[in-house]
């Protein structure tokens, strides 16, 4: 089971409090669709993709960093059991999605990147170190129900 | 060979413009350092480096940091031939430094973090892609020597 300290609850807790989800959501979605173009694959339903400014401008992709958000929120709510709180999102991503896991990493690293833009100079390394061990254990928590 | 849009060129420019060395580099290293603490190996000669405290205080850290920048410096005014500019440089972290080549994308990762809590809102999406296929093509050139 993963050990948090104390400050590397509060750490994320703090970074959490202090993004703006609709902001912080979209941003890393329309990233990881524009910096790592094969990602498109997975949004056919969601119309012009077809550059960065139909990415940015896209009502569906900024819709859904929202619900990706939300879905990060629910892990720093329950930060001691990442892997039953995600469990049935794995599933969902491996087994009807048919998502390649090693996009879960682009895009927390998109995720990083924007986060870092956000806090600016607070993204210390020492905060940058927490944030990058709970989006590790987030990504493996969504790679656990692959095969 | 990596080909460069004239759009691509000027970013990286500009990007590489907008950073100081001498306060960008300490500071991407004591990341790696931290962030990823097992890369404090391959630094067995700067003393203390156990701790966070004393990574950032570190003055054999930070020096070593701007080295590292002063080199990047090079494939910023060498795009065209990054590989040929670091083909010594690769050779020496092969053959003498025995550095795992995985350890490079852990540097870019940590100059990009860097970098976008210096640039925050002008590090859009399409600045990063730019700036990620850099320091992509300067990661290749660091394995090239690799075997």
């Amino acid at each position: 089971m993963v050990v948090w300290t104390d400050f590397e609850r509060s750490t994320i807790e703090n970074i959490f409090s202090k993004i703006n989800y609709e902001v912080v959501g979209p941003a890393a979605i329309s990233r990881c669709l524009i910096v790592y173009p094969w990602t498109q694959r997975y949004f056919g339903g969601f119309g012009n993709l077809y550059n960065a400014a139909a990415i940015i401008d896209n009502p569906k992709v900024a819709a859904h960093g929202l619900v990706v958000l939300k879905g990060l929120e629910l892990a720093q709510k329950n930060m001691d059991n990442i892997k039953a709180t995600f469990a049935d999102l794995s599933k969902l991503h491996s087994e009807k999605l048919l998502v390649d896991p090693d996009n879960f990493k682009l895009l927390t690293d998109c995720l990083a990147i924007v986060v870092a833009a956000e806090l600016g100079e607070d993204f210390t390394a020492e905060v940058h170190a927490v944030f990058q061990k709970f989006l590790a254990v987030v990504v493996a928590s969504l790679r656990k129900q692959y095969y | 060979m990596v080909k460069w849009t004239d759009k691509e060129r000027s970013t990286v420019r500009t990007v590489w413009e907008s950073i100081d060395i001498d306060e960008l580099g300490p500071e991407v290293l004591r990341r790696v350092l931290i962030v990823y603490p097992w890369t404090e190996r391959y630094f067995g000669a700067f003393g203390d480096i156990f701790t966070t405290t004393a990574i950032l205080q570190n003055p054999k850290v930070a020096a070593h940091g701007i080295v590292v920048l002063r080199a990047l410096d090079q494939a910023v005014k060498n795009m065209d031939n990054i590989k040929d500019t670091y083909a010594a440089l690769s050779r020496l972290h092969f053959e003498k430094l025995e550095v795992d080549p995985d350890n490079f994308r852990l540097l870019a990762d940590c100059i990009t973090i860097s970098v976008a809590c210096k640039l925050r809102a002008e590090m859009n999406p399409q600045v990063q892609a730019t700036w990620q296929k850099f320091l992509q093509a300067v990661v290749d050139a660091m394995c090239a020597q690799y075997y």
